[in-house]
């Protein structure tokens, strides 16, 4: 037995495999794969393993260590559990992007260089956007689109950031940064890596994302991207103050979109941003103490938030709705489904004995222990906001309150297949048991030090005491404003606005210019052919998704069935200019570092 | 059986009120004289009732300001943060 096989490896293999798993073969095998990868990660030690030389790079794709295990651990677990909701889901395509995501999220964990993090970061984009394709609905595509889009804006950001850094410094190791001293490059990644972690500005296409993704596809989703962009800001960024305002923002922010949401769905992606927002001001707080809170809080909000997820999802599933204004009343018709959920919200809202409540607190813990009371209080603040919304907005709008659901609804409402069932089921165990038993999550923590600290305070009078006020008197102030907070049929303008209706309008004035470049662009390319100098080139051709897709059979196929139904749908050629711009960026900055 | 145990509690709605007005009470009282305050950061903290009156001044301007800020008329101009569904259709 070697000591590392990469879990990462395992999945993204078995995800290639996976279409020769048919029929009765299928279930047993979505189960395999994952539990397979789950266990590579427990039989890993702490070294370095993978390290491999390509071209000039040392790359290096196993680092063991204590902060990576810990985000390894709870990502091939959640990988089992979301494979697990999604058993039923017959289309092979939709489990190989969920896994080549999954793949690509613990490639980013347990890299310890820059080129590596990249092509991992990139594939995990790439893939994930499948599972909002494969909802299949018309605004699928543009959707999927514009989430493309943003993250290969975002990962443009970032590979221009660590190549700055190649060139000052000619290091590509992936470790912590000289935080006290930051230059252009530490604020190039800074803004890659919390795009991923969906900081206001750069938020906008979770919600937009999410809430049309397909119903298991959004448990996936709701899990990797941002908490392994919290692990990439832990590794590299750890004690950038701005981080700790920029987390307190989105903490806020998310808190009051989640107020005006009409979308369950859409509700609980606004709180991945406000809760998300914790560890990323755990992270700028930058201590022990903190980073331990944010690998704790990025622990325990993955299993709330995908059991979430998985309970809303289900609704949708079995209903066909996700807004409030379409549903109500269902506790007759889905009661399993509401006590799992209700488990989440009480989880995600940090109830004693359930898991919010001894990882969060930790973060605000670390906060005071600095004195930034600001923080810390803010912070808390927005915990009652957590509950008013998922604890109380959601199971009451949806399984009480006022009956909305049509006559259609109302008679396809019923607890959801045994997979489903059986995965909140498991998600609800662990979440009350991380609650319950808090050696089980902080004798995983990075520092074993501050762990245990905690621990003697976690469960002391006055915590509990604290927490029950501010939750129980929260509750009153929701039913006593039940009113105010009824489900209204509207949509929240959010950030997206600027490249929806913002990038129309620029679209609409530069119209014939873009239109003639790009066909001139269009036969420049082919004439000169910069496609061969692409396929031949380094770690940027990973770029080329035509060239991802030649992996995943059937997928290139449909790439283009899809880019050319999106013709009529969109302006423009949309599919073809992300993949130029991207093509000529890396080709400009490969240029620049070894001309 | 989650179905009967909520039915009830409906059935009974003007008790289960009472008896969660009763648990904020003694929650209060809980915190008043019992609750040692010792890790208590700031002086504010150790008053008596701080995180109740906290946690409802919470909820109530969450609730208020989130509405205000999505309903209010920007720029004077027709747009609002909360829009009709069909705002980003052609």
């Amino acid at each position: 037995m070697t000591e590392f096989i990469h879990p990462g490896f395992v999945l993204i293999t078995g995800a290639l495999l996976l279409p020769f798993f048919r029929g009765p073969a299928l279930k047993p095998y979505l189960m395999l794969v994952p539990i397979l990868a789950f266990i590579s990660v427990l039989n890993m030690q702490h070294g370095t393993y993978g390290v491999v030389n390509f071209m000039d790079w040392e790359l290096t794709f196993g680092r063991v260590d204590a902060l990576s295990q810990v985000f390894g651990y709870i990502m091939t677990l959640m990988c089992i559990i979301g494979s697990m909701y999604g058993l039923h889901v017959k289309d092979p395509k939709e489990h190989m992007a969920a896994w080549m995501y999954v793949g690509g999220s613990l490639g980013v964990i347990y890299c310890a260089d820059y080129i590596t993090l990249f092509i991992f970061w990139e594939l995990m984009a790439f893939s994930s956007v499948f599972l909002v394709w494969f909802r299949k609905r018309k605004q699928s595509l543009p959707t999927g689109y514009r989430y493309l889009l943003v993250h290969t804006a975002g990962g443009l950001i970032l590979l221009a950031g660590f190549v700055l850094r190649y060139k000052a410094t000619g290091a590509l190791d992936f470790n912590l940064l000289d935080v006290d001293h930051p230059t252009l490059y530490t604020y190039l990644i800074m803004v890659g890596f919390i795009l991923n972690a969906a900081v206001p500005p750069f938020h906008a296409w979770l919600p937009d994302a999410y809430g049309e993704a397909t119903v298991s596809g959004a448990v996936f989703m709701c899990a990797f991207t941002t908490k392994t962009a919290v692990y990439a800001l832990a590794r590299g960024l750890a004690g950038l103050d701005i981080l700790i305002v920029l987390g307190v923002i989105m903490a806020l922010y998310g808190v009051v979109y989640a107020v005006l949401e009409n979308d369950s769905r859409r509700l609980l992606a606004y709180h991945i941003i406000s809760q998300v927002g914790y560890m990323v001001a755990g992270v700028g707080i930058g201590t022990q103490m903190a980073i331990n809170g944010a690998c704790a809080h990025a622990f325990a909000h993955i299993l709330y938030k995908g059991l979430l997820f998985m309970g809303c999802g289900s609704v949708l599933y079995m209903t066909g709705k996700s807004k409030f204004s379409e549903l109500g009343g269902l506790y007759k018709k889905m009661p399993w489904a509401f006590v799992f959920t209700l488990i989440g919200g009480l989880s995600i809202s940090a109830f004693p004995l359930f898991s919010g409540f001894v990882s969060k607190s930790m973060i605000v813990f670390a906060g005071a222990e600095l004195h930034l009371y600001w923080a810390s209080f803010l912070l808390t603040l927005a915990s009652a906001g957590t509950f008013l919304h998922t604890g109380l907005k959601v199971p009451y709008f949806i399984w009480f309150g006022k009956n909305n659901c049509s006559k259609e609804t109302w008679e396809k409402a019923a607890d959801p297949p045994w997979n489903m069932m059986v995965a909140m089921a498991v998600a609800s165990f662990l979440c009350i048991f991380i609650g319950s038993y808090t050696p089980y999550l902080y004798k995983m923590l990075p520092y074993q030090t501050e762990a245990a600290e905690y621990a003697m305070h976690v469960y002391s009078s006055y915590h509990v005491a604290e927490s029950l006020q501010i939750l129980l008197f929260t509750a009153l102030g929701f039913f006593l404003f039940i009113k105010k907070l009824a489900p209204e049929p509207t949509i929240s303008i959010d950030m997206d606005w600027f490249y929806r209706i913002g990038g129309r309008k620029i679209f609409w004035l530069a119209n014939k210019p873009i239109q003639g470049f790009d066909t001139w662009f269009s036969d420049v390319y082919r004439t000169v052919g910069l496609y061969p100098l692409m396929t031949t080139a380094k770690f940027w051709s990973w770029f080329d998704w035509h060239g991802i897709d030649g992996f995943v059979d059937g997928l290139a196929r449909l790439v283009r069935s899809i880019g050319t139904k999106l013709r009529t749908v969109q302006d423009g050629r949309l599919q073809y200019n992300i993949y130029y711009a991207v093509s000529i960026v890396a080709v400009l900055i490969v240029a620049y570092v070894f001309g | 059986m989650i179905v009967k145990l909520i039915d009830y509690l409906r059935d009974r709605l003007k008790t289960v009120i009472r008896l969660c007005y009763v648990v904020l009470a003694l929650l209060v009282v809980y915190d008043v004289t019992f609750v040692d305050k010792h890790s208590a950061h700031l002086a504010i903290e150790t008053l008596p009732g701080f995180w109740a009156v906290f946690g409802f001044v919470a909820c109530v301007l969450i609730i208020i300001l989130s509405k205000w800020y999505g309903h209010i008329k920007w720029f004077g101009s027709k747009f609002r943060i909360m829009s009709p569904e069909d705002f980003y259709d052609d």
